[in-house]
């Protein structure tokens, strides 16, 4: 009898602590609504499940525990029910895939004006870099890294020179724009993870990873490493803000270019407006 | 990892065929009484060390399939320099192949009761692997002098890696060839020695068999034989 | 399908089953010490694998110690922490839950419950546990070598594990892949024995179907393991040479603290598909023993058939095949390409529907059964909901897209500790409760029994189930301190503190648990050969415990299936499986 109401408690209590839980996720920033409304539908259909379960158990503890007398009924097996429930199962466990395929399929195709964004990871700290006026990110390699050049940006490459490098700072994104994150590691595996962006993707170095997002609300976002990358995992960390355009232009204009930061700025410069027009 | 995934398969139908075999969709509830009374699941016939050895055997096969499928991938990043492959390695594979061939010669000879063949062939089957090794030995030192080093190219780590794992694999089946042939030796009775003669035989096809497997992959013969695979599917 | 009628069964001569060579012991060192009786290398196997994992639960008050009250305990700094996250989670992982259940629970059970004299190789079966013990060795060693353990941890990924940036980078790490490849040697040698034991030292009479679910599950879960194992032998060895040699199989051209380094173009992906290759097969390594064995608990103490005995069956095997194409399931944020995504998401989702079956089953056979509450029923009990539990958050991180957001938060965590953590370890405990009789003729002390599993039970659940939602809310694992974010309110901090307080209340009951195996071995209650009138045959043993060679001078011969309990008619709720005819009476049963 205590044995079944403890059971029974255990499923209660649970249900009862996911209802009144003040931990929930955070409020979105981004067009990834979708993937809370999958997690939603999988609390529902594993959540009645786990009820059932349980309860089932608990009243077979409570109707069936052993008394004096009492002889278990002989049944090695019952076809017919063990096809519904396999039945059951499969289709509630299609309700969980069929969203989460979909979505995934949103997830993995990028939209076609997507603004193209870098962020790399090091140790640990975090750099970005955006495409300059000519809206075209510079190759990059690893063998390019210098105390000058901490990025890696080929300087050959005429497309490099405008990007906007921000070495261990925040990054500024204008709401209601799509991008798409490139993302890239120098030394270990990182993991640009922002909790209201739901979206992310590890950073793996000698490969360039992204996955791509709308911000559609402004407002200032922790980012933090999730993948462990070392001793100072837990400390990596930078903020996102999410602005207006007009500010984010604004910010935007304050910030140096790669050929303004690897102090071979008039050549460059030079070159660009030749090559450009 | 499509190496990997098709050993497995292999060997799920190899289980799959033997479970079919077992009566699985019997209601065994309903079968009580002595093993004679109702169609009979298949004994194991087999000795456990033969059995044993099938299951290592496996084993030994799920090892070097994923080397085969780390290869394959590792093969496709821009940095590879594929590894010209000494001639000294047609050599030692003729000396392996003369090494099976020599234990599969003492197993004939075990079961007709030759036991002067038995211990020739094991003998020469000892020896022909045991130069194979030190073929092998030398085939590195030439690569060495020619300046492939192991860390200098990933085809080369795999090639030193992958023929060290092989290589290694033969020396434990000179452990047990040693004991094999000690015990012919010492004139035990043949069929006592009969079933140790026959599993030496088969570990060396065995190895043979994946010898041969990786030297494809090393000339990269595999490669273009999957291409050509491709090319007639498509 | 035959139905024979009780009168027509005529007893059959003693198995002429192919007899062991047994090796008999001439020496105490040869009988407790090198000793070839699979059951000595069973309980050798099980106390190791204890000891180890008692350092383990240490390490995890220690992480939880940290997590609870950050920067009050200021000896355990970041590298500890992860140095600390690392050994817990290999030692558990590997060197405790699969040697235990396999080791102990395979070499103790298999030869017993087949009718076997021992295992088939006895001496290569020594050789199995001393090369594990030699595993263990090494890697405690670490914890005294300059640097210490690695930090990198239990995944071992690359380029993060080899580099200085990771504590234990210059032993640690060498230590720790040298001890798993001779992990893997010495169960190669273990899992050899069992499967062949299996396969062909069964005694008469013993077809597969009438197997006990117990060793079906250590079968095939040792056959995934021989296959599965050589992909971490593999992925150990690769990575001795990047850090050895200087090879570059995973590590790609990258710059260390500004410092180019020597190596390039390798790929950090290639070590993730190989080490997931074992690594998931892995989690059903553990799993599937712990299906059968709980099958076995669940049959024997609500004195019921277990139901769907042939579905039980081909949901094992079901498993045990899928699980060899799910493995990119710990991929899905990689980086790997996204197209995988849809498959293993989709694979991943269909191993749910055989695991729902057999969950179905347990709680099946407990409808219209004969419930008794003992220790072992209780385990199984609980098993039922935390495996439900972590059964059903796989859900969530088996489908691709919901694993996004969820993965390397805490809610994986919470996941995984719930479904191959607290799960595997209820049915390790209801085992022992349940074998205890059989290893040493006394029952272990019920009340302290009890006092146990519900410490244990309800503490384990409230430590795992809240941390679920921390997870949902956003909080990244392998952090020593989560520190100040701006989507972490301050009753985190409060849940997180109540976690490691109900931590360290379950790690003291295993104390007490550990007191009860130790004080029952002199002073607990005489058992008898079959205090739970079970029905297999490891209960029908002449002696108790049982004595070299397991069944005096004739193998017993099966005539029946595992599970004839309150069949109707028969004059007892049981009928042994070595018993031809349900009506004599029974020998072996308690009074």
């Amino acid at each position: 009898m205590a044995v079944a109401i403890i059971l029974l408690l255990v499923a209660v209590g649970s249900v009862l602590f996911h209802i009144y839980s003040p931990w929930w996720w955070t409020p979105i920033a981004t067009n990834w609504s979708y993937i809370d409304h999958t997690i939603s539908i999988t609390f529902w259909i594993t959540g009645v499940v786990f009820f059932a379960v349980i309860a089932f158990m608990a009243y077979c503890v409570f109707r069936f525990h052993h008394k004096e007398g009492r002889q278990a009924h002989y049944n090695p097996e019952n076809k017919k029910l063990e096809w519904w429930l396999s039945i059951g199962t499969a289709i509630g466990v299609a309700a969980m895939l069929a969203p989460g395929l979909f979505v995934w399929h949103q997830f993995v195709t990028v939209p076609a004006d997507a603004t193209e964004i870098e962020v790399m990871g090091q140790q640990w700290q975090w750099s970005f870099r955006l495409p300059g006026k000519d809206g075209r990110m510079g190759t990059t390699d690893v063998r390019y890294i210098s105390p000058e050049n901490p990025m890696g940006v080929n300087r050959d490459d005429k497309h490099g020179q405008d990007d906007v490098v921000i070495e261990s700072g925040e990054l500024h994104l204008p709401v209601g724009k799509p991008v798409k994150v490139l993302l890239r590691s120098v030394d270990v595996l990182h993991d640009f993870y922002v909790p209201e962006f739901r979206a992310k993707m590890d950073m793996v170095p000698g490969m360039v990873t992204y996955f791509w997002m709308t911000p559609i609300r402004t407002g200032t976002f922790d980012v933090l490493c999730a993948e462990l990358c070392g001793s100072a995992h837990a400390q990596m960390r930078t903020k996102v803000i999410v602005d207006e355009q007009s500010e984010y232009d604004a910010w935007l204009a304050q910030q140096k270019t790669f050929a303004e930061l690897s102090g071979r700025n008039a050549v460059t410069k030079a070159t660009y407006r030749s090559g450009g027009k | 990892m499509s190496a990997i995934v098709l050993f497995m398969a292999v060997i799920a139908v190899i289980a799959g065929w033997w479970l079919s075999q077992q009566r699985l969709m019997s209601k065994p509830w309903l079968e009580e009484g002595a093993l004679g009374d109702f169609p009979a699941a298949h004994e194991m016939t087999w000795p456990a060390a033969k059995i044993g050895l099938g299951v290592f055997l496996a084993v030994v096969g799920s090892l070097f399939a994923l080397f085969i499928s780390a290869y394959s991938m590792r093969m496709n990043m821009t940095d590879w320099r594929t590894l010209p492959v000494p001639g000294l390695l047609w050599f030692n594979t003729a000396v392996l192949v003369l090494s099976s061939v020599a234990l599969q010669w003492a197993y004939v000879a075990a079961r007709r009761d030759d036991m002067e063949d038995v211990v020739i062939g094991l003998c020469a089957g000892g020896v022909a692997a045991v130069t194979f090794l030190v073929g092998q030995l030398l085939a590195w030192q030439q690569l060495r002098a020619a300046g492939y080093f192991v860390a200098s190219n990933p085809s080369n780590s795999f090639f030193y890696m992958i023929t060290a794992a092989h290589g290694l694999h033969l020396i434990g089946g000179l452990v047990a060839l040693g004991r094999t042939t000690a015990k012919a030796w010492r004139g035990v009775e043949m069929p006592q020695l009969r079933l140790s003669v026959e599993l030496c035989a088969i570990y060396w096809h065995f190895l043979l068999l994946i010898w041969l497997a990786l030297l494809g992959l090393l000339t990269g013969w595999t490669d273009e034989f999957v291409d050509i695979c491709r090319r007639l599917l498509t | 399908m035959v139905d024979v009628p009780y009168d027509a069964v005529t007893e059959v001569p003693p198995a002429e089953v192919a007899e062991v060579d047994l090796y008999h012991p001439r020496s105490w060192w040869t009988r407790y010490v090198f000793s070839q009786d699979a059951k000595v290398i069973a309980i050798q196997y099980s106390l190791t694998a204890t000891a180890i994992g008692l350092v383990a639960l240490v390490l995890s008050w220690l992480m939880r110690l940290q997590l609870g009250f950050p920067g009050t305990f200021s000896f355990i700094d970041a590298n500890q922490y992860l140095q600390f996250i690392t050994m817990h989670g290999m030692i558990m992982v590997i060197y405790l839950l699969t040697a235990l259940f396999l080791g102990g629970f395979g070499n103790y059970l298999i030869p017993l419950m087949v009718g076997a004299r021992d295992m088939v190789f006895p001496y290569v079966n020594m050789l199995s546990y001393w090369i594990y013990l030699l595993a263990v060795l090494v890697l405690a060693s670490t914890f005294f070598v300059p640097g210490g353990p690695t930090g990198a941890g239990w995944t071992l990924y690359p380029p993060q594990a080899i580099l200085a940036g990771t504590p234990g980078q210059d032993w640690g790490i060498v230590l720790m892949l040298a001890s798993l490849i001779l992990f893997i040697i010495g169960f190669t040698m273990g899992g050899l024995n069992y499967v062949v034991t299996v396969l062909q030292a069964r005694t008469r009479g013993m077809t597969l179907m009438r197997m006990p679910l117990t060793v079906w599950g250590i079968f095939t879960a040792t056959i995934m393991a021989l296959l599965a194992f050589p992909a971490l032998f593999v992925a150990s060895v690769m990575m001795l040479f990047d850090r050895l040699l200087g090879t570059s199989f995973f590590m790609p051209a990258l710059v260390e603290m500004g410092q180019q380094m020597k190596y390039g173009g390798g790929s950090p992906i290639l070590f993730q598909h190989l080490f997931w290759f074992f690594g998931h097969p892995e989690v059903y390594i553990v799993a599937l023993p712990a299906f059968g064995i709980v099958s076995d608990l669940i049959s024997v103490h609500a004195r019921k058939n277990i139901f769907g005995y042939r579905m039980m069956v081909w949901a094992i095997v079901a498993i045990g095949a899928l699980s060899f194409i799910v493995w990119a399931h710990h991929m899905y944020v990689s980086g790997m390409h996204p197209k995988f995504g849809f498959f293993f998401a989709t694979t991943t989702l269909i191993i749910a529907v055989p695991t729902a079956i057999k969950v179905y089953n347990w709680v099946l056979t407990l409808w219209r059964g004969d419930i008794h509450l003992t220790v072992p029923m209780l385990f199984a009990l609980g098993f039922i909901i935390t495996f439900v539990n972590g059964g059903l958050t796989g859900l969530f991180l088996g489908n691709v897209v919901v694993d996004v957001p969820l993965s390397d938060t805490m809610f994986v965590v919470a996941h995984f500790h719930m479904v191959m953590g607290v799960a595997p370890i209820m049915v390790v405990l209801g085992a022992i409760y349940h074998w205890y009789p059989k290893m040493t003729g006394r029952m272990l002390n019920d009340a302290l029994g009890k006092f146990h599993f519900w410490v244990t039970f309800l503490g384990a659940y409230l430590i795992f189930f809240p941390m679920h939602y921390i997870g949902l809310l956003g909080v990244p694992r392998r952090y020593h301190d989560i520190g100040e974010a701006a989507f972490i309110p301050s009753s985190t901090h409060t849940l997180n503190a109540f976690i490691s307080i109900m931590a360290l209340i379950v790690g003291f009951a295993q104390m007490v648990f550990l007191f009860n195996l130790a004080w029952s071995y002199f002073k607990g209650r005489p058992s008898g050969g079959n205090p739970w009138r079970a029905t297999t045959l490891e209960w029908q043993t002449p002696e108790t415990p049982p004595g070299h060679g397991n069944w005096g001078k004739e193998l017993p011969v099966v005539y029946r299936w595992a599970y004839d309990y309150s069949v109707p008619g028969a004059p007892q709720d049981f009928i042994p499986q070595n018993q031809p005819r349900a009506t004599p009476v029974l020998q072996g049963a308690a009074p």
